[in-house]
């Protein structure tokens, strides 16, 4: 039975990476006791997959990772098995069974959408949502993305789905997450701020991942971004 | 949500942030108005070593199962954080509450390698302590110190406000009862030390001091008011099975060294190597009940959810209900994909059977320590391995499979000639030819055999036989590894052997540590403040750094390494007493001249004195 497990993770928890992040749920599913099913050969190991890596200081709501069990009593019983393994800043949101056919966490991610927020007072820019509008209505947004041995350059203008201020004054974004497009939002704030002429240091700074979404085409041609909790 | 130490702009910057967020499941975070006592317990390297350290976790569950007492835990910053710490003037902060050391009652240092001294200074000094004991003020924090080398404290006495010379289950509780209680009365720091100095296994060393004979070995001591003990027995739990075990220890986010279950089967050896310290320090041997380590096992797996279990003592092989435990884990363990990870066995039919249940044979490596090169030198350090038990059990493990081997041999032992040293190589090629032998060609999976072997260089240690012998100098050292380079070439299976030895110069440190006097803490103090930190770590040793301090300090290095010591001298721990006799010391060191073994605790006693705590081993038989 395959299983999708939806978290949190924020406060001190921003700290903890995501190969660490993987560590701690291979163990705190062994604490919780859930029958989860391990791989066969020589060094078994917990049939896991993650979606989308989230970078070390950026804080979610939208965490997923998917597991196969070989039993469960119940989905609330596994929510609350898990949640009493946890630590601070770390919370089981939701647990649902997927149907047989869904694609895992990993392959399936197709956006997600974030909130910036400054740590102390607002962003110093000026008419922040037309400055944003001004930037986001550009036909394209290129970004020289520094790889191991070359640089690529890319268009971030087709990667950003969604781009506005909200009510509290934080910027949010929706972005192409994929594992082929992946788009980072420090990528489009290192844009913005260039675009609004001044310089913030990324300490200043909160980015919080506020969910993580799959695609479906299913209704004509128009693209839809759903939940990964929703599928099914 | 706990508010941190560390701004997140500096946890940004910095190596490996989780070290110093705590947060991990099983710490403790208690009230800070409900406790009487605040601990900080530290171990002087960087986390990922110091949280694989088991003691630690002992003291640690044991000191905040008491509801008046929250420990926390301090490691050593790494050379990033520690700079940024100095620059920006942060004070050195628990992992639980991120709280400053110094704002605590107790700071209690670990102190298992000699190479960590200049740590346990960078801890103080970050902590925004006094380096030197004698100058805290009365709101400073208690430094205690612990562990294996403080059995000579003297090289870091004038850094410690009092030594706990022992196993710690035993007298905390004491100690931080008399701490409530002077603090109640308006006692100073002055009375509490007087007071603590007369609770059973605590040294405080400034109520003592050394007297120099002229030429510069020790004459004596004196203590400074008349009714404190003149020696300090260590302190020892009697009974294992009922002593604090941690059942819930804390669960590192990052990998560390030991990202396992590490369950502590007994203490002690029965083995009485004569260059082996914990050997003679943990005297007796004490088992803890099997039924009781299964339940632990149990328990252990489930509160921390590792996917691995470790057994932990000086000598697995001899803990006398080992086939049982070995037996209930790898029934338990594969039901639960767990690992089972081995200490160092003895290499027989059992041991390679159940090796071969639990680890991949073609992956892992059989490991030997023979010691020393010739049977001769063998009886002279009293190992009892012999060359014939060596071959058969390679022989063995060849049949089963195995084509990796580890040899583990000592340079520079007393009486070492240039034979043994060419033992060295002769027993790593008989091991090479029994491959050989006993694999049929169309059988050895990688065609050939790997001998890897490894030399160290011997340091003499405190309360150890050997703490009369003269060490090698760094030069000598590096002509015994050449020596045995060369043996190693001259062999006919010499391409299946590959030679490993260590570092010269920090042995030489350590051996000057190991049996130093309170002279030495000026060198510590100089080397630390020229910035010598991480010592143990090859890249951050600066051994020229070192000789300078030396030099500066007038302190001759040979004086405490080379120099051949009387019988009857007086050392400068011989006023700690770890319950094995210095007469039965000295009668193993002549007996190691005469090539005697002696055989072990369950053959025979030998009389050395440990039968006075009443318990373990010595009253078994």
């Amino acid at each position: 039975m395959k299983i999708r497990i939806k978290f949190a993770k924020y406060g001190t928890m921003k700290f903890i990476g995501h190969l660490d992040m993987m560590r701690f749920f291979q163990k705190a599913i062994r604490r919780a006791d859930i029958d989860i099913k391990y791989s066969e050969g020589f060094s078994p190991h917990q049939i896991m997959s993650f979606a989308a890596p989230l970078g070390l200081g950026l804080e979610s709501y939208g965490e997923y990772m998917d597991i196969e069990v070989r039993s469960m009593t119940s989905t609330e019983d596994m929510k609350r098995a898990l949640g009493q393994v946890m630590v601070e800043g770390v919370e089981v949101l939701s647990v649902t069974v997927l149907p047989e056919q869904v694609r895992n966490a990993m392959a399936s991610v197709a956006a997600a959408s974030y909130s910036i927020k400054m740590k102390e007072g607002s962003f110093p820019v000026a008419g922040l949502e037309r400055k944003l509008q001004d930037f986001y209505s550009q036909d394209t947004i290129p970004y020289i993305k520094e790889a191991k041995k070359s640089t690529v350059e890319l268009d971030l203008r087709q990667g950003i789905y969604e781009l506005h201020s909200d009510a509290d004054g934080a910027i949010y974004m929706l972005v192409n997450a994929s594992s082929s497009g992946n788009i980072k939002p420090a990528m489009v704030l290192e844009k913005f701020f260039e675009f609004a002429g001044v310089e913030i240091p990324a300490a200043a700074y909160q980015v919080t991942r506020l969910e993580t979404y799959t695609e479906t085409t299913a209704e004509g041609a128009k693209r839809r971004f759903i939940p990964l909790a929703e599928v099914g | 949500m706990r508010k941190l130490a560390l701004s997140d702009d500096i946890l940004m910057q910095v190596e490996k942030p989780a070290r110093y967020i705590g947060n991990e499941v099983n710490s403790v975070v208690k009230d800070r108005a409900k406790v009487a006592v605040r601990f900080a317990m530290c171990f002087p390297d960087v986390y990922e070593i110091g949280m694989s350290h088991l003691g630690i976790q002992i003291i640690y569950s044991m000191l905040n199962e008491w509801d008046d007492v929250w420990c926390e835990r301090v490691y050593s910053p790494w050379v990033d954080l520690d700079k940024i710490m100095r620059k920006k003037h942060i004070p050195l902060f628990g992992l639980e509450s991120q709280d400053p050391v110094r704002n605590m009652d107790f700071l209690g240092i670990t102190v298992q390698y000699e190479m960590c001294y200049t740590n346990i200074l960078q801890v103080l000094d970050l902590a925004q302590i006094p380096l030197l004991a004698v100058e805290r003020g009365e709101d400073m924090p208690i430094v205690i110190g612990g562990g294996p080398c403080t059995y000579n404290p003297e090289p870091i006495a004038d850094f410690f406000d009092l030594f706990y010379i022992g196993e710690g289950e035993t007298q905390y509780r004491r100690l931080l009862d008399w701490y409530i209680e002077n603090r109640n009365q308006g006692g100073t720091r002055g009375d509490f030390l007087k007071g603590a100095a007369k609770i059973p296994g605590i040294y405080v060393p400034q109520l003592y001091e050394e007297i120099y004979n002229e030429d510069g070995t020790i004459g004596g001591r004196k203590k400074l008011y008349e009714d404190l003990p003149d020696t300090i027995l260590k302190e020892i739990v009697t009974d294992v099975t009922d002593a604090h075990y941690p059942l819930k220890p804390v669960v590192p986010f990052i990998k560390v060294t030991q990202d396992r279950v590490v369950l502590e089967i007994q203490r002690g050896c029965i083995r009485g190597c004569r260059f082996c310290q914990a050997g003679q320090l943990y005297r007796p041997v004490r088992e803890r009940d099997v039924d009781r380590l299964k339940e632990y096992a149990a328990q252990m797996l489930k509160n921390t959810g590792h996917e691995e279990i470790s057994l932990s003592s000086l000598s697995s092989s001899d803990y006398s209900r080992l086939d049982e435990l070995l037996d209930f884990l790898i029934e338990d363990c594969s039901r639960q994909h767990t690992n089972i990870s081995l200490p160092s066995l003895r290499i027989d039919a059992f041991s390679l059977d159940v090796m071969s249940k639990v680890q991949d044979v073609k992956k892992s490596s059989l490991t030997f320590a023979p010691e020393a090169g010739s049977q001769r030198l063998r009886d002279v350090i009293n190992k009892g391995l012999t060359e014939d038990v060596i071959l058969q059990g390679a022989a063995l493990a060849f049949e089963g499979g195995w084509t990796r081997v580890k040899l583990y041999f000592m340079l520079g032992l007393p009486t070492e000639t240039e034979e043994d040293i060419k033992g060295i190589g002769d027993l790593s090629n008989k091991i090479a030819a029994v491959f050989f032998d006993t694999v049929p060609k169309d059988r050895r999976v990688n065609g050939k055999v790997q001998i890897v072997t490894s030399t160290s260089f011997f340091i003499p240690k405190p309360f150890t036989p050997f703490q009369w012998a003269p060490m090698c100098t760094k030069e000598e050292f590096l002509e015994k590894a050449y020596q045995t380079k060369q043996g190693i070439m001259e062999q006919l299976n010499q391409r299946s052997i590959k030679y490993n030895w260590h570092e010269a110069d920090l042995s030489v440190l350590e051996g000057v540590f190991a049996r130093g006097d309170r002279k030495i803490a000026r060198v510590i103090l100089e080397a630390y403040k020229r910035g010598c930190l991480f010592d143990s770590w090859s890249e951050y040793f600066h051994n020229d750094v070192w000789l300078q301090c030396f030099a500066d300090c007038g302190l001759d290095i040979g004086f405490y390494t080379t120099r051949k010591r009387a019988d009857d001298e007086i050392f400068p721990w011989d006023f700690l007493d770890c319950g094995v006799t210095k007469e039965f010391l000295l009668r193993e060191w002549k007996k190691a001249q005469t090539e005697t073994v002696s055989p072990n605790c369950k053959v025979q006693c030998q009389g050395c004195g440990a039968n006075r705590f009443g318990s373990g081993i010595c009253y078994e038989r």
